[in-house]
């Protein structure tokens, strides 16, 4: 067994030819996942475009869901929305089950 | 290694046809996708089911997983293929899939004795990407976590092989789930150097606090008399204890929210205790006097608003 001392990094910001490469996703569905809203980017043009927070891991959600179950983008963008509503209900639910 | 019955994982006939397998494969991998469906088990489901529909929507592999026939009784739990099952088929590597998302049922079957597969090694190595889940404890103080992971690695044979390694990973104060954490170059191998290996984060579902982004909240438990007189109390946050005042005449789902106590980062989350008063059990004389007492003396009722 071999030993790694190489140090992690978290993962801040990500331009869209990084974001890309990240979710194995081409720049054109990253730009209609931005249109549709699903990502907001920070940066006015393509170019200057950075992904932050919570745009990392919706891109991914999002190309998965496309990858595995065929949705496009208007669909992602819905799924993702009731996904996030869902869960935010699951949380509140879990605060108010009785104390064990 | 078990044998897996790709039709029964389906859900489906042994002579069903590709568009129903198509369509079982759709139905089932909606229902345990691991971004809709919750917990473990629909994660380990959604596997056999991509692996299942991996072997039948391909006419050549299914045709081979045929040849095998029915699982053996005798054997449960420790199959071998028959000497020469494969004879007459040819099997592409499929590209894009992580060495290890399939069962080693899968992997014996059909990527066996596999050398460099053409692609595979010109450029770049692929990114890889695995979960983490660390404590809360971890996100409030960091941690350093040892990781075990099975590697592709060229040998000089030009023979690929899987490879455990361990790697440390530094989980950093304040990490939030979602983020990821990026171990460059600990990807899969290539041509030109390897690859990153991305590992997103999750928490550990905690038995008292319930995350909410840097946020958590908690149902904190107090008595009557702590509700009615007010005073301190003492509350546990994953930092350590705190001193927390109780409001007088603080009511049940009553909110105190403590700045600054959440995940750490800037700015750091808050701790939202929602208050819960617990009545004591009464099983002594003394307290059943000391309820009678109230009762006699208190003019309260909880009830006046319902009207009737």
């Amino acid at each position: 067994m071999k030993k790694a001392t190489r140090r992690s990094t978290v993962v801040k910001a990500l331009s869209l030819q990084e974001l890309c490469r990240f979710c194995q996703a081409d720049e054109d569905w990253i730009t209609e996942l931005v249109e549709q809203g699903v990502l907001a980017p920070v940066g006015s043009t393509r170019s200057s475009w950075q992904f932050v927070g919570a745009s990392i891991v919706r891109a991914k959600k999002a190309r998965r869901l496309n990858r595995d179950l065929g949705i496009n983008a208007a669909g992602v963008a819905l799924v993702l929305d009731l996904l996030e509503e869902r869960d935010a209900a699951l949380r509140r639910l879990a605060r108010y089950e009785p104390l064990g | 290694m078990e044998f897996k019955d790709y039709y029964k994982i389906l859900g489906v006939a042994k002579n069903a046809d590709a568009d129903a397998i198509k369509k079982a494969f759709r139905k089932a991998a909606r229902k345990y996708h691991p971004d809709v469906a919750q917990g473990e088990e629909a994660e380990a489901k959604f596997k056999e089911v991509n692996e299942a529909y991996e072997v039948l929507k391909d006419p050549e592999r299914r045709a081979a997983y045929d040849q095998l026939g029915r699982e053996p009784r005798s054997t449960q739990g420790a199959y071998q293929p028959p000497p020469g099952w494969d004879e007459g088929f040819s099997f592409s590597q499929s590209s894009g899939q992580d060495a290890g998302a399939f069962s080693d049922f899968f992997e014996t079957l059909f990527r066996r004795g596999s050398g460099p597969s053409e692609g595979m090694w010109q450029g770049p190595g692929a990114d890889s990407h695995a979960r983490i889940e660390i404590a809360l404890e971890d996100a409030y103080r960091g941690a350093e976590r040892r990781l075990s992971v099975r590697r592709p690695v060229l040998g000089s044979d030009g023979q690929i092989t899987l490879q455990d390694q361990t790697i440390n990973v530094h989980i950093p104060k304040g990490i939030l789930p979602g983020q990821h954490i990026r171990l460059t170059g600990r990807g899969q191998p290539g041509a030109t150097g390897a690859g990153d290996l991305f590992l997103e984060v999750a928490l550990q579902a905690h038995p008292v606090f319930h995350p909410d982004g840097r946020d958590l909240h908690l149902e904190l438990p107090i008595t009557p008399w702590e509700a009615a007189l007010g005073g301190h109390v003492v509350m546990p946050t994953p930092d350590g204890k705190v001193d927390l005042l109780i409001p007088r005449n603080a009511r049940s789902g009553q909110k105190l929210r403590l700045k600054g106590k959440g995940i750490p980062g800037t700015p750091a989350g808050d701790i939202y205790a929602t208050l819960k008063i617990i009545n004591p059990k009464v099983e002594t004389e003394e307290a059943r006097a000391l309820f009678e007492r109230m009762a006699k003396e208190m003019p309260f009722d909880p009830r006046a608003h319902l009207g009737g």
